[in-house]
Protein backbone atom coordinates (compact mmCIF):
# COMPACT_ATOMS: atom_id res chain seq x y z
CA UNK A 1 0.00 0.00 0.00
CA UNK A 2 1.24 3.46 -0.85
CA UNK A 3 1.06 6.49 1.68
CA UNK A 4 -2.33 7.96 0.67
CA UNK A 5 -3.83 4.19 0.89
CA UNK A 6 -2.95 3.64 4.74
CA UNK A 7 -4.45 7.19 4.95
CA UNK A 8 -7.46 6.45 3.98
CA UNK A 9 -7.19 2.80 5.21
CA UNK A 10 -7.11 4.41 9.20
CA UNK A 11 -9.86 6.97 8.48
CA UNK A 12 -12.12 4.24 7.59
CA UNK A 13 -11.18 2.33 10.67
CA UNK A 14 -11.95 5.11 12.54
CA UNK A 15 -15.01 5.47 10.82
CA UNK A 16 -15.73 1.80 11.59
CA UNK A 17 -14.90 1.99 14.78
CA UNK A 18 -16.27 5.07 16.37
CA UNK A 19 -19.61 4.26 16.16
CA UNK A 20 -21.36 4.91 19.43
CA UNK A 21 -24.48 5.15 20.99
CA UNK A 22 -25.02 8.84 21.61
CA UNK A 23 -26.46 10.17 18.07
CA UNK A 24 -25.30 13.69 15.50
CA UNK A 25 -28.55 15.28 14.97
CA UNK A 26 -29.37 16.55 11.43
CA UNK A 27 -29.64 20.59 10.93
CA UNK A 28 -32.50 22.81 10.95
CA UNK A 29 -35.27 22.28 9.39
CA UNK A 30 -35.91 25.73 8.23
CA UNK A 31 -36.59 28.52 5.44
CA UNK A 32 -34.82 31.84 4.98
CA UNK A 33 -35.74 34.38 2.74
CA UNK A 34 -32.78 37.56 2.01
CA UNK A 35 -32.60 40.56 0.15
CA UNK A 36 -28.95 41.69 -0.61
CA UNK A 37 -26.70 44.37 -1.61
CA UNK A 38 -22.84 45.28 -2.07
CA UNK A 39 -22.16 48.71 -3.22
CA UNK A 40 -18.75 50.08 -3.20
CA UNK A 41 -16.09 51.29 -6.19
CA UNK A 42 -19.29 52.06 -8.25
CA UNK A 43 -20.82 48.23 -8.43
CA UNK A 44 -23.95 47.14 -6.83
CA UNK A 45 -24.32 43.99 -6.48
CA UNK A 46 -28.19 43.09 -5.12
CA UNK A 47 -30.93 40.07 -5.30
CA UNK A 48 -32.42 37.47 -3.65
CA UNK A 49 -31.44 34.20 -1.91
CA UNK A 50 -34.09 31.35 -0.71
CA UNK A 51 -33.07 28.66 1.46
CA UNK A 52 -35.12 25.53 2.16
CA UNK A 53 -33.95 22.39 4.37
CA UNK A 54 -36.27 19.76 5.06
CA UNK A 55 -35.97 16.38 6.92
CA UNK A 56 -37.02 12.89 4.92
CA UNK A 57 -37.65 10.25 7.81
CA UNK A 58 -35.19 10.61 10.69
CA UNK A 59 -31.96 10.33 9.01
CA UNK A 60 -32.18 12.40 6.25
CA UNK A 61 -32.23 16.03 5.09
CA UNK A 62 -32.68 18.11 1.71
CA UNK A 63 -32.14 21.29 0.90
CA UNK A 64 -32.37 23.86 -2.25
CA UNK A 65 -31.14 27.12 -2.30
CA UNK A 66 -30.93 29.42 -5.22
CA UNK A 67 -29.28 33.11 -5.12
CA UNK A 68 -29.23 35.71 -7.49
CA UNK A 69 -26.80 38.45 -7.77
CA UNK A 70 -28.12 41.90 -10.29
CA UNK A 71 -24.95 43.50 -10.98
CA UNK A 72 -24.16 47.31 -12.10
CA UNK A 73 -20.59 47.92 -12.52
CA UNK A 74 -18.94 50.84 -13.62
CA UNK A 75 -16.07 50.21 -11.46
CA UNK A 76 -12.50 51.45 -11.96
CA UNK A 77 -11.53 47.98 -13.82
CA UNK A 78 -14.56 48.61 -16.51
CA UNK A 79 -13.55 52.64 -16.45
CA UNK A 80 -9.97 51.46 -17.90
CA UNK A 81 -10.17 48.00 -19.68
CA UNK A 82 -13.83 47.99 -20.73
CA UNK A 83 -17.54 49.86 -20.67
CA UNK A 84 -20.00 50.01 -17.70
CA UNK A 85 -22.24 46.61 -17.63
CA UNK A 86 -25.08 45.34 -16.32
CA UNK A 87 -25.60 41.64 -15.77
CA UNK A 88 -27.66 38.84 -13.77
CA UNK A 89 -25.67 35.28 -12.20
CA UNK A 90 -27.95 32.96 -10.79
CA UNK A 91 -26.99 30.19 -8.50
CA UNK A 92 -28.75 27.34 -7.28
CA UNK A 93 -27.99 24.42 -5.13
CA UNK A 94 -29.51 21.03 -4.31
CA UNK A 95 -27.84 18.77 -1.43
CA UNK A 96 -29.15 15.99 0.94
CA UNK A 97 -27.03 15.56 4.23
CA UNK A 98 -27.31 11.31 5.65
CA UNK A 99 -27.24 10.79 9.30
CA UNK A 100 -26.26 7.65 10.18
CA UNK A 101 -25.05 6.73 13.98
CA UNK A 102 -22.55 9.90 14.67
CA UNK A 103 -21.85 9.83 10.86
CA UNK A 104 -22.78 12.85 8.80
CA UNK A 105 -22.79 12.41 4.76
CA UNK A 106 -23.49 15.16 2.52
CA UNK A 107 -23.82 15.54 -1.03
CA UNK A 108 -24.66 18.83 -3.07
CA UNK A 109 -24.49 19.85 -6.78
CA UNK A 110 -24.29 23.64 -7.30
CA UNK A 111 -25.16 25.55 -10.87
CA UNK A 112 -23.61 29.03 -11.31
CA UNK A 113 -25.10 30.60 -14.32
CA UNK A 114 -24.46 34.01 -15.99
CA UNK A 115 -24.10 34.87 -19.40
CA UNK A 116 -20.66 34.52 -20.26
CA UNK A 117 -19.52 31.94 -16.92
CA UNK A 118 -20.49 28.35 -16.37
CA UNK A 119 -20.04 26.95 -13.60
CA UNK A 120 -21.00 22.88 -11.56
CA UNK A 121 -19.35 22.26 -8.79
CA UNK A 122 -20.11 18.77 -7.26
CA UNK A 123 -19.30 18.86 -3.53
CA UNK A 124 -19.29 15.55 -0.87
CA UNK A 125 -18.58 15.74 2.64
CA UNK A 126 -18.54 13.65 5.73
CA UNK A 127 -18.59 14.53 9.60
CA UNK A 128 -18.31 12.10 12.28
CA UNK A 129 -18.12 12.68 15.85
CA UNK A 130 -16.42 10.82 18.27
CA UNK A 131 -14.44 10.48 21.53
CA UNK A 132 -17.67 11.08 23.24
CA UNK A 133 -18.84 13.54 20.67
CA UNK A 134 -16.07 16.01 22.27
CA UNK A 135 -14.40 15.77 18.64
CA UNK A 136 -15.84 16.10 15.19
CA UNK A 137 -13.93 15.02 12.14
CA UNK A 138 -14.50 16.29 8.67
CA UNK A 139 -13.75 16.05 5.26
CA UNK A 140 -14.72 17.21 2.06
CA UNK A 141 -14.22 16.98 -1.72
CA UNK A 142 -15.61 19.53 -4.69
CA UNK A 143 -14.96 19.46 -7.88
CA UNK A 144 -15.73 22.21 -10.16
CA UNK A 145 -15.94 22.86 -13.88
CA UNK A 146 -16.25 26.66 -15.40
CA UNK A 147 -16.73 27.19 -18.76
CA UNK A 148 -15.44 31.21 -19.76
CA UNK A 149 -16.67 33.25 -22.62
CA UNK A 150 -16.52 36.90 -23.60
CA UNK A 151 -18.57 39.17 -25.75
CA UNK A 152 -17.55 39.35 -29.13
CA UNK A 153 -17.45 42.80 -30.76
CA UNK A 154 -20.04 45.29 -29.93
CA UNK A 155 -23.15 42.64 -29.64
CA UNK A 156 -24.59 42.38 -26.28
CA UNK A 157 -25.99 39.08 -27.13
CA UNK A 158 -22.80 37.36 -28.80
CA UNK A 159 -20.37 35.74 -26.60
CA UNK A 160 -17.43 33.14 -27.92
CA UNK A 161 -15.76 30.79 -26.01
CA UNK A 162 -12.25 31.87 -24.04
CA UNK A 163 -11.40 29.01 -21.77
CA UNK A 164 -12.34 26.01 -19.65
CA UNK A 165 -11.48 25.37 -15.62
CA UNK A 166 -11.27 22.37 -13.83
CA UNK A 167 -11.14 23.13 -9.94
CA UNK A 168 -10.87 21.06 -7.00
CA UNK A 169 -11.13 21.68 -3.36
CA UNK A 170 -9.77 19.15 -0.69
CA UNK A 171 -10.69 20.06 2.93
CA UNK A 172 -9.97 18.64 6.02
CA UNK A 173 -11.34 20.07 9.38
CA UNK A 174 -11.43 18.87 13.36
CA UNK A 175 -13.27 20.69 16.15
CA UNK A 176 -12.58 20.00 19.83
CA UNK A 177 -14.92 20.46 22.80
CA UNK A 178 -12.20 22.15 25.57
CA UNK A 179 -14.72 22.90 28.59
CA UNK A 180 -18.43 23.56 28.75
CA UNK A 181 -17.76 26.88 27.58
CA UNK A 182 -15.39 26.45 24.98
CA UNK A 183 -14.10 25.20 21.52
CA UNK A 184 -11.74 25.47 19.38
CA UNK A 185 -11.41 24.47 15.57
CA UNK A 186 -8.73 23.53 12.82
CA UNK A 187 -9.09 23.67 8.91
CA UNK A 188 -6.96 22.65 6.22
CA UNK A 189 -8.19 23.31 2.39
CA UNK A 190 -5.90 22.95 -0.43
CA UNK A 191 -7.52 24.28 -4.07
CA UNK A 192 -6.02 23.71 -7.31
CA UNK A 193 -6.96 25.23 -10.37
CA UNK A 194 -6.18 24.32 -13.94
CA UNK A 195 -7.53 25.62 -16.83
CA UNK A 196 -7.44 24.80 -20.43
CA UNK A 197 -7.34 27.82 -23.24
CA UNK A 198 -10.21 27.42 -26.08
CA UNK A 199 -8.73 27.39 -29.88
CA UNK A 200 -6.60 30.49 -30.64
CA UNK A 201 -7.23 32.32 -27.02
CA UNK A 202 -5.07 33.18 -24.58
CA UNK A 203 -7.07 33.43 -21.87
CA UNK A 204 -6.54 30.76 -18.79
CA UNK A 205 -7.28 31.68 -15.35
CA UNK A 206 -8.37 35.16 -15.85
CA UNK A 207 -10.79 37.39 -16.42
CA UNK A 208 -11.17 37.76 -20.15
CA UNK A 209 -12.09 41.15 -20.14
CA UNK A 210 -8.92 42.79 -17.83
CA UNK A 211 -6.25 44.31 -19.24
CA UNK A 212 -2.64 45.03 -17.71
CA UNK A 213 -0.98 48.30 -18.08
CA UNK A 214 2.14 49.82 -19.96
CA UNK A 215 4.49 52.91 -20.18
CA UNK A 216 3.62 54.01 -24.25
CA UNK A 217 6.85 53.63 -26.16
CA UNK A 218 8.30 56.54 -26.79
CA UNK A 219 5.10 58.49 -24.61
CA UNK A 220 6.59 56.77 -21.02
CA UNK A 221 4.15 59.17 -18.98
CA UNK A 222 1.80 57.60 -20.89
CA UNK A 223 -0.34 54.17 -20.01
CA UNK A 224 -0.90 51.92 -22.78
CA UNK A 225 -3.21 48.77 -22.34
CA UNK A 226 -3.03 44.98 -23.37
CA UNK A 227 -4.60 41.67 -22.52
CA UNK A 228 -3.74 39.66 -19.59
CA UNK A 229 -1.88 36.96 -19.58
CA UNK A 230 -2.15 34.56 -16.62
CA UNK A 231 -0.53 30.50 -15.65
CA UNK A 232 -2.66 28.12 -16.77
CA UNK A 233 -2.74 26.47 -13.28
CA UNK A 234 -2.87 27.60 -9.84
CA UNK A 235 -2.04 25.58 -6.23
CA UNK A 236 -3.35 27.08 -2.60
CA UNK A 237 -3.22 26.19 0.85
CA UNK A 238 -5.34 27.26 3.86
CA UNK A 239 -5.13 27.17 6.93
CA UNK A 240 -7.26 27.93 9.44
CA UNK A 241 -7.52 28.27 13.25
CA UNK A 242 -11.42 29.33 14.73
CA UNK A 243 -12.54 29.03 18.00
CA UNK A 244 -16.21 29.88 20.01
CA UNK A 245 -16.53 31.09 24.10
CA UNK A 246 -19.21 31.12 25.72
CA UNK A 247 -19.53 34.29 27.87
CA UNK A 248 -20.87 33.82 31.60
CA UNK A 249 -23.43 36.23 31.30
CA UNK A 250 -25.07 34.79 28.36
CA UNK A 251 -23.33 36.13 25.33
CA UNK A 252 -20.82 34.39 22.85
CA UNK A 253 -17.48 35.28 21.42
CA UNK A 254 -16.05 33.89 17.82
CA UNK A 255 -12.42 34.45 17.02
CA UNK A 256 -10.63 32.82 14.02
CA UNK A 257 -7.59 33.51 12.07
CA UNK A 258 -6.39 32.14 8.48
CA UNK A 259 -3.18 32.19 6.76
CA UNK A 260 -3.27 31.59 3.11
CA UNK A 261 -0.42 30.65 0.45
CA UNK A 262 0.03 29.85 -3.20
CA UNK A 263 1.93 28.86 -6.08
CA UNK A 264 1.42 32.19 -7.24
CA UNK A 265 3.70 34.23 -4.89
CA UNK A 266 0.49 35.13 -3.20
CA UNK A 267 1.12 34.95 1.25
CA UNK A 268 -2.07 36.35 3.14
CA UNK A 269 -3.70 36.39 6.65
CA UNK A 270 -7.42 37.53 8.33
CA UNK A 271 -8.17 37.51 11.91
CA UNK A 272 -12.29 38.02 12.53
CA UNK A 273 -13.25 38.59 16.03
CA UNK A 274 -17.20 38.36 16.19
CA UNK A 275 -19.49 39.47 19.50
CA UNK A 276 -22.86 38.04 20.07
CA UNK A 277 -25.41 39.06 22.77
CA UNK A 278 -28.99 38.25 23.18
CA UNK A 279 -31.31 40.28 24.98
CA UNK A 280 -34.69 39.44 25.26
CA UNK A 281 -36.32 38.61 21.33
CA UNK A 282 -33.46 40.24 20.08
CA UNK A 283 -29.95 39.35 19.14
CA UNK A 284 -27.37 41.47 18.49
CA UNK A 285 -24.38 40.73 16.85
CA UNK A 286 -20.91 42.61 16.51
CA UNK A 287 -18.17 42.15 13.92
CA UNK A 288 -14.48 42.83 13.17
CA UNK A 289 -12.51 41.31 10.66
CA UNK A 290 -8.88 42.63 8.80
CA UNK A 291 -7.20 40.94 5.72
CA UNK A 292 -3.91 41.66 4.37
CA UNK A 293 -2.31 40.05 1.26
CA UNK A 294 0.64 40.79 -0.61
CA UNK A 295 0.98 40.41 -4.08
CA UNK A 296 1.35 37.79 -7.37
CA UNK A 297 4.27 37.59 -8.55
CA UNK A 298 3.63 38.36 -11.91
CA UNK A 299 1.71 41.34 -10.95
CA UNK A 300 2.10 44.79 -11.82
CA UNK A 301 0.42 48.32 -12.01
CA UNK A 302 2.73 49.41 -14.25
CA UNK A 303 4.99 47.28 -17.26
CA UNK A 304 7.75 49.09 -18.42
CA UNK A 305 6.63 48.01 -21.67
CA UNK A 306 4.44 45.48 -23.70
CA UNK A 307 5.47 41.53 -23.37
CA UNK A 308 7.86 42.54 -20.91
CA UNK A 309 7.03 38.86 -19.23
CA UNK A 310 5.69 36.02 -19.65
CA UNK A 311 2.78 36.15 -17.51
CA UNK A 312 1.24 39.83 -16.51
CA UNK A 313 -1.95 40.76 -14.72
CA UNK A 314 -3.17 44.17 -13.33
CA UNK A 315 -6.08 42.88 -11.14
CA UNK A 316 -6.51 44.93 -7.75
CA UNK A 317 -7.42 41.24 -6.41
CA UNK A 318 -3.95 39.88 -7.04
CA UNK A 319 -2.30 43.14 -5.57
CA UNK A 320 -0.75 43.79 -2.02
CA UNK A 321 -3.82 45.17 -0.26
CA UNK A 322 -5.27 45.09 2.67
CA UNK A 323 -9.04 45.33 4.05
CA UNK A 324 -10.70 46.13 7.17
CA UNK A 325 -14.47 45.06 7.83
CA UNK A 326 -16.90 46.39 10.62
CA UNK A 327 -20.09 45.44 11.22
CA UNK A 328 -23.33 44.83 13.06
CA UNK A 329 -26.53 42.53 13.55
CA UNK A 330 -29.65 42.40 14.80
CA UNK A 331 -32.51 39.34 15.05
CA UNK A 332 -35.90 39.68 16.28
CA UNK A 333 -37.15 36.49 17.10
CA UNK A 334 -41.24 36.13 16.64
CA UNK A 335 -43.55 32.98 17.99
CA UNK A 336 -40.62 31.66 20.24
CA UNK A 337 -43.34 29.17 21.61
CA UNK A 338 -44.52 28.36 18.17
CA UNK A 339 -47.46 29.75 15.95
CA UNK A 340 -49.29 27.47 13.78
CA UNK A 341 -46.99 24.52 12.05
CA UNK A 342 -44.39 27.45 12.83
CA UNK A 343 -42.01 26.21 15.39
CA UNK A 344 -40.24 30.04 15.72
CA UNK A 345 -39.59 32.86 13.33
CA UNK A 346 -36.78 35.64 13.33
CA UNK A 347 -36.45 39.02 11.20
CA UNK A 348 -32.93 40.12 10.47
CA UNK A 349 -30.91 42.97 9.42
CA UNK A 350 -27.36 43.10 8.87
CA UNK A 351 -24.68 45.33 7.62
CA UNK A 352 -20.78 45.68 7.00
CA UNK A 353 -18.34 48.53 6.33
CA UNK A 354 -15.58 47.34 4.50
CA UNK A 355 -12.95 49.61 3.60
CA UNK A 356 -10.20 48.72 1.03
CA UNK A 357 -6.60 50.57 0.52
CA UNK A 358 -4.40 49.34 -2.24
CA UNK A 359 -0.82 49.40 -1.57
CA UNK A 360 0.22 49.09 -5.18
CA UNK A 361 -2.83 49.30 -7.61
CA UNK A 362 -2.80 53.06 -8.68
CA UNK A 363 -6.05 54.84 -9.73
CA UNK A 364 -4.66 54.90 -13.34
CA UNK A 365 -8.21 57.01 -14.14
CA UNK A 366 -5.88 59.88 -13.17
CA UNK A 367 -3.61 59.42 -16.21
CA UNK A 368 -6.34 59.66 -18.02
CA UNK A 369 -6.29 63.49 -16.73
CA UNK A 370 -2.64 64.28 -17.08
CA UNK A 371 -1.02 63.03 -14.03
CA UNK A 372 1.62 61.29 -15.22
CA UNK A 373 2.17 57.06 -15.43
CA UNK A 374 2.93 55.26 -12.31
CA UNK A 375 2.46 58.60 -9.91
CA UNK A 376 -1.19 58.51 -9.54
CA UNK A 377 -2.15 58.43 -5.80
CA UNK A 378 -3.14 54.88 -4.35
CA UNK A 379 -6.57 53.42 -4.81
CA UNK A 380 -9.35 52.80 -2.49
CA UNK A 381 -12.61 51.99 -1.67
CA UNK A 382 -15.50 51.62 0.95
CA UNK A 383 -18.47 48.99 0.29
CA UNK A 384 -21.25 49.20 2.09
CA UNK A 385 -23.09 45.35 3.07
CA UNK A 386 -26.50 44.73 3.77
CA UNK A 387 -28.96 41.89 4.44
CA UNK A 388 -32.39 41.70 5.17
CA UNK A 389 -34.11 38.65 5.99
CA UNK A 390 -36.73 36.44 7.20
CA UNK A 391 -36.16 32.91 8.93
CA UNK A 392 -38.94 30.23 9.86
CA UNK A 393 -38.54 27.07 11.52
CA UNK A 394 -40.87 24.39 10.99
CA UNK B 1 8.41 4.32 7.79
CA UNK B 2 8.66 0.54 7.56
CA UNK B 3 6.61 1.13 11.03
CA UNK B 4 3.89 3.35 9.85
CA UNK B 5 1.20 0.40 9.10
CA UNK B 6 1.85 -0.85 12.74
CA UNK B 7 0.98 2.52 14.27
CA UNK B 8 -1.67 3.46 11.78
CA UNK B 9 -2.82 -0.14 13.77
CA UNK B 10 -1.97 0.86 17.27
CA UNK B 11 -3.56 3.74 16.87
CA UNK B 12 -6.75 3.08 15.76
CA UNK B 13 -7.02 0.23 18.27
CA UNK B 14 -6.50 2.44 21.02
CA UNK B 15 -8.68 5.09 19.37
CA UNK B 16 -11.09 2.44 19.01
CA UNK B 17 -11.62 2.21 22.87
CA UNK B 18 -13.23 5.17 22.91
CA UNK B 19 -17.11 4.21 22.93
CA UNK B 20 -16.28 3.25 26.83
CA UNK B 21 -14.02 6.01 27.25
CA UNK B 22 -15.05 9.04 29.64
CA UNK B 23 -15.58 12.79 28.30
CA UNK B 24 -14.23 15.08 30.35
CA UNK B 25 -17.56 17.44 29.37
CA UNK B 26 -20.66 15.42 29.94
CA UNK B 27 -23.32 15.48 27.86
CA UNK B 28 -25.61 17.44 29.84
CA UNK B 29 -23.09 19.38 30.76
CA UNK B 30 -23.45 21.01 26.98
CA UNK B 31 -25.94 23.29 27.24
CA UNK B 32 -24.21 26.50 26.68
CA UNK B 33 -21.99 25.30 23.83
CA UNK B 34 -25.48 23.72 22.19
CA UNK B 35 -27.12 27.39 22.72
CA UNK B 36 -27.23 28.66 18.95
CA UNK B 37 -25.65 31.90 19.28
CA UNK B 38 -22.26 29.49 20.18
CA UNK B 39 -22.90 29.18 16.12
CA UNK B 40 -21.11 31.77 14.35
CA UNK B 41 -22.84 30.32 11.06
CA UNK B 42 -26.03 29.77 12.94
CA UNK B 43 -28.10 31.64 9.29
CA UNK B 44 -26.55 29.64 6.44
CA UNK B 45 -27.98 31.96 3.93
CA UNK B 46 -25.98 34.80 5.56
CA UNK B 47 -23.06 33.00 6.54
CA UNK B 48 -22.37 31.81 2.45
CA UNK B 49 -23.27 35.35 1.86
CA UNK B 50 -20.49 36.46 3.72
CA UNK B 51 -18.18 33.94 1.99
CA UNK B 52 -19.01 35.36 -1.15
CA UNK B 53 -18.54 38.84 -0.85
CA UNK B 54 -14.97 37.98 0.67
CA UNK B 55 -14.14 35.14 -1.71
CA UNK B 56 -14.84 37.84 -4.74
CA UNK B 57 -12.80 39.92 -3.33
CA UNK B 58 -9.70 38.34 -1.99
CA UNK B 59 -7.05 36.22 -3.40
CA UNK B 60 -7.44 33.85 -0.38
CA UNK B 61 -9.68 31.01 -0.12
CA UNK B 62 -10.38 27.73 1.69
CA UNK B 63 -10.70 26.66 5.02
CA UNK B 64 -13.66 28.72 5.52
CA UNK B 65 -16.47 27.60 7.72
CA UNK B 66 -18.19 27.42 4.43
CA UNK B 67 -17.87 25.27 1.59
CA UNK B 68 -16.64 27.38 -1.91
CA UNK B 69 -17.36 26.09 -5.49
CA UNK B 70 -19.13 27.28 -8.28
CA UNK B 71 -19.51 31.24 -7.61
CA UNK B 72 -17.85 32.13 -11.32
CA UNK B 73 -16.07 34.88 -9.83
CA UNK B 74 -12.48 35.84 -11.85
Amino acid sequence: MRYPAYILFYLLSLLTFMQQVTAAVLPDERADVMLHSYEGGELTVSGPAVLLRKNIGTSTSVFYNTYTDNITSASIDVQISGSPYEEARTEQTLGVDYLTGKTTLSFSYTDSTENDYEASTITVGLSQDFFGDLSTLTMGFSQGNDTISARTGNDPLEFEARSSIVRSNYRVGFTQILTKNATLGFGFETITDEGTSAPGQSTTLNNPYRQYSFRLSGSPDIRSYAFELYPNTRTSNALSLRGNYFLPWKGAIHYEYRTFQDSWGIRANNIGLTYVQPISHFVFELRYRVYSQTQADFYRDLFDFEGQFTFMARDKELSTYSSTAVGFGISYEFAKNGWGWIDKGSLNFSYDLISFEYDNFRDATENVGGVPAGTESFYAFDADVMQAFISIWY
Amino acid sequence: MKRLPLLILVTTFVLSGCSSWEPWVKPYERENLSDPIMNVGRDPVVASYHHHVFETRESARGAGSVSGGGCGCN
